[in-house]
């Protein structure tokens, strides 16, 4: 089956251990303010507004369907910017097989491979796929979710995951929707059902002191998670707010001090955490 | 000795004046310039017919470089003392007897370092350092073995003067590698510079981790592919100075360099470079070099009067010599213009075919070229990539791919030096900048220093975007040296100069991040 790829980049250092090919599907369900690559959260819907834009004649209607040639994409990232309905015309279906064709080139650079978002959970048999592919070829498989979409209803995808990078960003739920749009009852239940099961590789909190009460949540995220954490050790993510890439009304909030996560650092390694990365 | 005209020796002396009044130069670097500038004066080698109109011309036309060795080379450029023949048996000639201990073992090398010449008349093989101190490490505790290491490179960062001295570790880990990254970290000097040679399955991922934490603070160690290098120089073998392999207690006569842009200059199309052009200057580069060896072997009194090869540390007969080269991507990138081609080295399949087409000559070449006096490497030179001069310009360094005109995708690049580092035993090397976000997963480096080596590429050097020790070609210096010396101040060591006419000429502060 075909997948909705936004993008693919070769050599990532930040989408999980060592050097990963990392796959970014198109589409999400959830409206963070802070989202910084906002392009990624709808499917295009061909409305050509684009088209008109491109100062580099990379993009084109054909049969009503914006047609974009990479040969000709300078990435100035015009038609991001003027896209009004938080998408990109870059985005294209492809199959499993396509996308591997493309991993494969990295081999022996990297280690394994990451899918992230958008939501790539919105996109399970896809991903399972892919993995299939990566596995028989012993590459490392990660999925990046932002955690709605059940774990439990998707086994056959587990078997061939090593691990789920997990945003947790606000641990209550009144703040959680004020943060994200959406509530985090099923990203706790899958929080809990992946602790469980061994593959909660990492967890993140993103600090966006402006949106809700970051210590209070980081506090109370660790507390949730330690039971876990004793049965099946992950790391724990810092993530700071910041106003690159983010939409315009959000881009001003107040990004975190170092000595702010360092806090939050501290205040989970003396609650036993032994990993856990500032970024 | 042929006679040299007055007018050369008035302008020699009026060269060595400006020297001795420089304001940049320190005293030590004064002696060396008036040195070179005696021997300058000198005629003797058996020169081949047509050198000069290749050799003394301007840098737009040069062919041949040798790289300011001298007229009369009184030792050979790079020489690779077996240190470990020093802590076994102590030195004759330096009164020394074997160490016991590891104050006596750093005191012993230390002292040896100061009578290890070279081109830059300072040692560019400090040895393979785990090897020489592990037997020692344990004759001290673990504080007062970290502290004299951390002493012992730092008293070689202020008294060898040259960042093209280097030392080595690997492939398997131990303590003393450990307490050599620990110093350097807080160091962060530019000398000595410092290769881990890697194996995988023998230097463990705990080693290689801690050495990439250390390359991202200060720029070094490199990492040099050890089962490469053993295949072809056997175990007894050395990185020294900037990333030349060269056999053990032996090293290289000379290193001259084909300045392959320039030659492609002047062919009329790609099979007058191949068939005519670059067949003549590798004819002449390698009788101007057998010339070299000739003086340097049968009328220098090098090999029977000095303690080295006296005692043993070195002997002759574990002598090659560096046949090297500049520039392939510029004649590939002037080729391909010639004859109205699309496609540039490093991007074009082409391209990037004509490069290797071209090394297949050049090796082709090499390995029917013999020199009776390189029987350590069955008679032939060895090939090198050679990283540029400071001088150069419009030069790119050894099979690079020129800075600004890297691929925007690490793999790419990659991809195409994995092509090319195998026909270096004696040296090459490519540098990647690395973003700061990688301190937080060195394993990224790691991985790809794996998969380099599984695909045939020979020594990498990477460094972090930020650091102040950063590496110029192949070796190291400080950003806030040169600007020091920039600014008119002189500074300590030799290369601090080279690095900031490369940075002004070979842009080396605009490489790709990775």
């Amino acid at each position: 089956m075909q997948g909705i790829v936004t993008k693919i980049i070769p050599f990532s250092s930040v989408d999980g251990p060592g050097n990963r090919t990392a796959i970014f599907l198109q589409g999400c369900n959830l409206d963070c303010k802070y989202c910084h690559n906002p392009e990624t959260r709808k499917r295009c819907i061909n409305c050509g507004e684009c088209v008109k834009n491109c100062p580099a004649g990379a993009l084109s209607m054909e049969n009503d369907q914006v047609h974009f040639d990479p040969t000709k994409c300078v990435s100035c990232d015009t038609c991001i910017k003027t896209c009004p309905h938080d998408s990109t015309p870059k985005a294209s279906p492809m199959t499993a097989e396509a996308v591997f064709d493309i991993v494969k080139k990295q081999m022996p650079f990297i280690r394994g491979i990451t899918v992230s978002g958008g939501e790539c959970m919105l996109q399970p048999e896809f991903i399972r796929e892919l993995f299939i592919l990566a596995k028989d070829q012993g590459l490392g498989t990660l999925i990046d979710s932002n955690g709605t979409v059940p774990f439990g209803n998707y086994p056959e995808l587990l078997e061939v995951t090593d691990g789920v990078m997990l945003d947790i960003k606000a641990f209550y739920d009144d703040e959680h929707k004020f943060v994200t749009g959406g509530s985090n009852r099923e990203i706790l239940e899958n929080a809990t059902y992946l602790g469980e099961n061994g593959k909660l590789y990492e967890v993140r909190c993103v600090i966006a002191p402006d949106l809700y009460d970051c210590e209070k949540s980081v506090k109370a995220t660790g507390e949730f998670l330690l039971p876990l954490y004793k049965h099946h050790p992950f790391r724990i993510k810092i993530i700071a707010y910041r106003p690159m890439g983010v939409r315009a009304e959000y881009s001003d909030m107040r990004v975190p001090t170092q000595d702010e996560l360092s806090g939050y650092k501290d205040m989970l390694s003396e609650m036993g955490y032994e990993e856990i990365i500032i970024i | 000795m042929r006679p040299v005209s007055m007018e050369r020796v008035e302008q020699t002396r009026g060269e060595i004046l400006d020297i001795i009044k420089s304001a940049e130069l320190t005293h030590e670097q004064k002696v060396t310039c008036l040195a070179n500038k005696a021997d300058s004066l000198m005629e003797v080698l058996d020169l081949p017919e047509g050198l000069d109109e290749l050799l003394n011309v301007p840098g737009d036309v040069k062919c041949i470089c040798d790289l300011s060795e001298g007229h009369a080379p009184l030792r050979p450029r790079y020489i690779t003392p077996d240190y470990g023949k020093l802590m076994k048996e102590g030195c004759k000639y330096l009164n020394l007897e074997a160490p016991r201990d590891l104050f006596e073992a750093l005191n012993t090398l230390l002292i040896f370092y100061k009578h290890v010449p070279s081109v830059t008349n300072y040692p560019v093989y400090l040895g393979q350092l785990d090897d020489l101190l592990e037997p020692f490490i344990d004759t001290v505790d673990e504080n007062t073995a970290a502290k004299l290491i951390k002493m012992f490179l730092l008293n070689v960062d202020r008294t060898v003067l040259d960042s093209f001295a280097h030392a080595d570790i690997g492939p398997k880990p131990s303590k003393t590698a450990h307490y050599i990254f620990e110093a350097e970290k807080v160091l962060e000097d530019a000398v000595p510079n410092l290769s881990l040679k890697y194996e995988e399955g023998v230097s463990t991922d705990e080693y290689l981790k801690e050495a990439v934490e250390c390359a991202l603070t200060c720029a070094k160690p490199s990492f040099a592919n050890h089962k490469m290098f053993t295949g072809e120089l056997t175990e007894n073998y050395v990185i020294a100075s900037c990333y030349n392999g060269l056999p053990l207690g032996g090293g290289s006569y000379t290193l001259c360099r084909l300045i392959l842009g320039n030659i492609a200059k002047k062919a009329s199309s790609i099979d007058d470079f191949k068939n005519n052009k670059l067949p003549y200057v590798m004819d002449i580069m390698a009788r101007y070099m057998d010339a070299r060896i000739k003086f340097e072997v049968e009328e220098s009194g090098f090999f029977e009067n000095n303690f080295l090869a006296q005692e043993g540390f070195i002997s002759r007969d574990k002598f090659s010599a560096m046949f090297g080269l500049v520039g392939l991507a510029d004649a590939v990138n002037i080729l391909f213009e010639k004859e109205g081609k699309e496609g540039r080295y490093g991007h074009n399949d082409a391209a990037n075919q004509l490069g290797v087409e071209i090394m297949e000559i050049i090796n082709d070449f090499n390995n029917k070229h013999t020199n009776p006096y390189c029987e350590v490497t069955g008679g032939h030179f060895l090939l090198h990539a050679q990283v540029g001069l400071a001088e150069d310009q419009n030069i790119t360094p050894g099979t690079r791919i020129p800075i600004g005109e890297e691929p925007e995708e690490l793999i790419d690049q990659l991809n195409v030096l994995s092509k090319f580092h195998k026909y270096f035993p004696s040296g090459t090397g490519d540098i990647f900048p690395i973003d700061l976000t990688v301190h937080r997963n060195p394993e990224y480096v790691m991985d790809i220093i794996k998969g380099a080596f599984a695909k045939d590429l020979r020594y990498m050097s990477f460094y972090s975007s930020d650091s102040d020790v950063i590496r110029v070609t192949g070796y190291l210096v400080k950003r806030s040296e040169m600007e020091k010396l920039d600014a008119g101040h002189a500074v300590i060591q030799d290369t601090t100069a080279l690095g900031l006419g490369a940075s002004r000429n070979g842009h080396i502060l605009e490489r790709k991040v990775r």
